[in-house]
């Protein structure tokens, strides 16, 4: 599925990042394909706010959309 | 290497070393650099903030602040300011924030892959402990292959070592991330700095494989020493971070928005623009001021034209000062300071999540909506800091929906005064009129410029209690720096006026512009004056509204009609200096026409 479908307190991990531009940006943020991320927030068809450790980062629906996700066992 | 292109570029004397102060954005580089060099820089925790570069001196080392960055790049302009630093100085001072330090260490190792004698400051250590986390720092030592310093920088603490090291040379190169060479070798390059730079696309704002192939690479080590070094127990985030949680759900979050938005109003419309100018404008330069300019004036220059241009209605010095110390300095300090207060607390970031699925719908993200707020202020400020959006295609349309539908703070304050006194349904209508036109322009600028706008991606930095010594600071230098700008703009409008005034082309124009005035608008002639002052500052424009003789109707199509007017003198030249002059026009002359359209129908049908 894709990030933006999760919802709030869900921990998913990142499968992949379609736009190669986001993929270089979550990678100096501390994201990369593999990381564990907790959504913290979610604002219908809004953004989604995830944390990595005590990082906080605010994603727009657009872009959640081309992120896949796999949800945490 | 041995270059002296930083102090070139910096004009700074070149038989002092340079020290590159480098890290995340809000890791506390700027109270580092003031506890070291004891000169002022501005602190800010908004991310795209401290864009001009400062520097200061520590012994025999000119120590360089660089705009906080993510990595060495050039996505943005404060990227490329840091890289050109960086790139050509060999040691660096790398603050790190160690509650954020698995984000921080990227760009550490990418100094250190870069070859740079490197110190670490591992700073705000106090907050470590408050947060559950534990670092060994000399297991982050032994594996960056640097020295690593704590401190707590706000406090005073650690600094004395961190001088101590610097004192007694501890830069070193650290150790690169492992396979680097070979990545580099497997393209056919030889390792080299400037071989990983090109391979990086340092000075490229697009990516590329090979850069995504090493990104991956550091990251990966980075992460590896993250989990080697730190231990740290979430369950303490949970509680810290509810009050982050209340501000960006749109339950609470819309609600407490729109109650800063009014204590904002407050301040600057009822405190500021009306009470505290009240008495700037009208008593000590309006009165007192006024009287001795004129008495001067009067005893040496006795031309009557001369005399109108200098102390006239729109004289240089009559009505230039009074606007200008009277009204505009009190309104620009006071919204600095509400802005710096908003920046330091971490809350406008917070604020672009909130409102970012509404402006999707008008082509932007959420980062919008950090101008628009600043418009309120200053429009002309505000189109500068459209800088900090992700696309031209956003920009441009920011820029307009700032110069067409955001009065800036004085006008507000003007508004918000006249509109009381027409009763509340009118305020209602206003806000319904003015907000409506902004998302119908927005979504006809969506549909016509090409292109697609960037989706919202952006860090939200930890939740500060702003510091007062740091807000006031702020607010002197972003006040002054804004003042010393608009300056010339304004004197040179006003001489423009001026002469209008002296040489009755005023009133010509007044008689030119009457079949739309009196005729369309159904207003008073006397509004021509209104429209005329409009173009060169909008609250001088809304100042003339006062005087006017109206009708409640007519009054209201006035007040629309000028808010929708055209951008003032000082926000079209900053519009043609960031985008070229013919876009400048087009808004200029799409406002105008909006202007008179909307105000028209209105007048059509309430009078």
């Amino acid at each position: 599925m894709t990030l933006d479908m999760i919802s709030k307190d869900q921990e998913v991990i990142i499968k992949s990042i379609k736009s190669k531009t986001a993929r270089v940006y979550a990678l100096r943020f501390g994201i990369n394909e593999g990381s564990k991320v907790k959504c913290i927030a979610k604002i219908n068809n809004g953004p989604i706010i995830l944390r990595k450790n005590h990082q906080e980062i605010a994603i727009g629906n657009g872009l959640a959309k081309q992120i896949e996700v796999e949800t945490q066992k | 290497m041995n270059c002296h292109c930083v102090q070139e570029m910096l004009n700074i004397p070149d038989d002092k070393e340079v020290i590159a102060l480098v890290g995340n954005p809000n890791v506390g580089k700027s109270v580092i650099f003031n506890k070291l060099t004891g000169r002022y820089v501005e602190v800010s925790n908004y991310p795209g903030t401290t864009v001009d570069v400062n520097y200061g001196f520590y012994k025999d080392y000119v120590i360089v602040d660089t705009p906080g960055v993510y990595g060495i790049s050039s996505f943005n302009n404060e990227e490329i300011v840091t890289r050109d630093i960086v790139l050509n100085t060999q040691k660096v001072i790398n603050v790190v924030d160690s509650v954020h330090l698995d984000r921080d260490l990227f760009l550490t190792q990418q100094l250190i892959d870069y070859q740079k004698e490197v110190i670490v400051v591992l700073n705000m250590v106090d907050e470590v402990e408050k947060n559950n986390i534990k670092i060994d720092i000399e297991k982050l030592k032994e594996n960056l292959g640097v020295e690593v310093i704590a401190t707590s920088a706000s406090k005073g603490e650690g600094i004395d070592k961190l001088k101590e090291a610097i004192d007694k040379n501890l830069f070193k190169k650290g150790n690169s991330t492992p396979n680097l060479e070979k990545v580099l070798e497997s393209e056919g390059k030889k390792f080299s700095w400037e071989s990983l730079a090109e391979a990086e696309n340092v000075f490229s704002s697009s990516v590329s494989e090979l850069q995504e192939k090493i990104y991956t690479l550091r990251r990966t080590y980075v992460d590896e020493i993250f989990n080697k070094t730190v231990k740290f127990d979430t369950k303490k985030i949970e509680l810290k971070n509810k009050l982050s949680q209340v501000l960006i759900n749109p339950v609470t979050g819309i609600p407490i928005l729109f109650a800063t938005l009014y204590i904002m109003y407050y301040f600057m419309g009822v405190l500021v623009a009306q009470r505290l100018v009240d008495f700037t404008m009208n008593t000590v330069m309006g009165e007192y001021y006024l009287d001795f300019i004129k008495g001067i004036v009067g005893k040496f220059v006795t031309n009557l034209f001369l005399q109108r241009i200098i102390v006239g209605n729109y004289g240089i010095l009559s009505m230039f000062p009074i606007i200008f110390f009277g009204l505009l300095f009190p309104l620009v300090v006071a919204f600095h300071l509400f802005m710096s207060i908003l920046e330091d607390s971490g809350y406008l970031p917070r604020i672009a999540a909130l409102v970012d699925r509404v402006f999707n719908k008008i082509g932007l993200n959420g980062r919008a909506i950090i101008p628009i707020i600043l418009g309120f202020g200053c429009v002309t400020m505000a189109t500068m800091t459209t800088r900090i959006l992700g696309s031209k295609r956003e920009r441009l349309i920011t820029m307009f929906l700032l110069g067409l539908t955001i009065p800036c703070s004085a006008q507000l304050g003007i508004i918000s005064g006249l509109i009381s006194r027409l009763g509340f349904w009118y305020l209602v209508v206003y806000i319904f009129i003015i907000g409506f036109i902004f998302g119908l322009v927005g979504r006809i600028l969506n549909k016509i410029i090409k292109g697609e706008s960037t989706s919202l991606f952006i860090d939200l930095p930890t939740l500060r209690i702003p510091r007062p010594s740091n807000v006031l600071k702020k607010t002197y230098y972003k006040s002054k720096g804004f003042l010393v700008e608009a300056f010339p703009i304004f004197v040179a409008a006003t001489l423009i006026l001026g002469f209008l005034d002296a040489t009755k082309l005023l009133h010509a124009i007044e008689n030119f512009a009457q079949p739309v005035v009196t005729g369309f608008l159904k207003l008073p002639k006397e509004i021509t004056e209104v429209f005329i002052l409009s173009i060169i500052r909008r609250d001088y424009g809304a100042a003339g509204l006062v005087t006017i003789p109206a009708t409640k109707g007519q009054m209201f199509v006035a007040l629309v009609t000028t808010t929708l007017f055209v951008p003032c003198i000082t926000s079209f030249a900053m519009m043609t200096k960031e985008n070229g002059l013919k876009y400048s026009v087009f808004v200029w002359i799409s406002s105008a026409v909006i202007a008179i359209l909307v105000g028209g129908a209105l007048a059509n049908l309430m009078l």
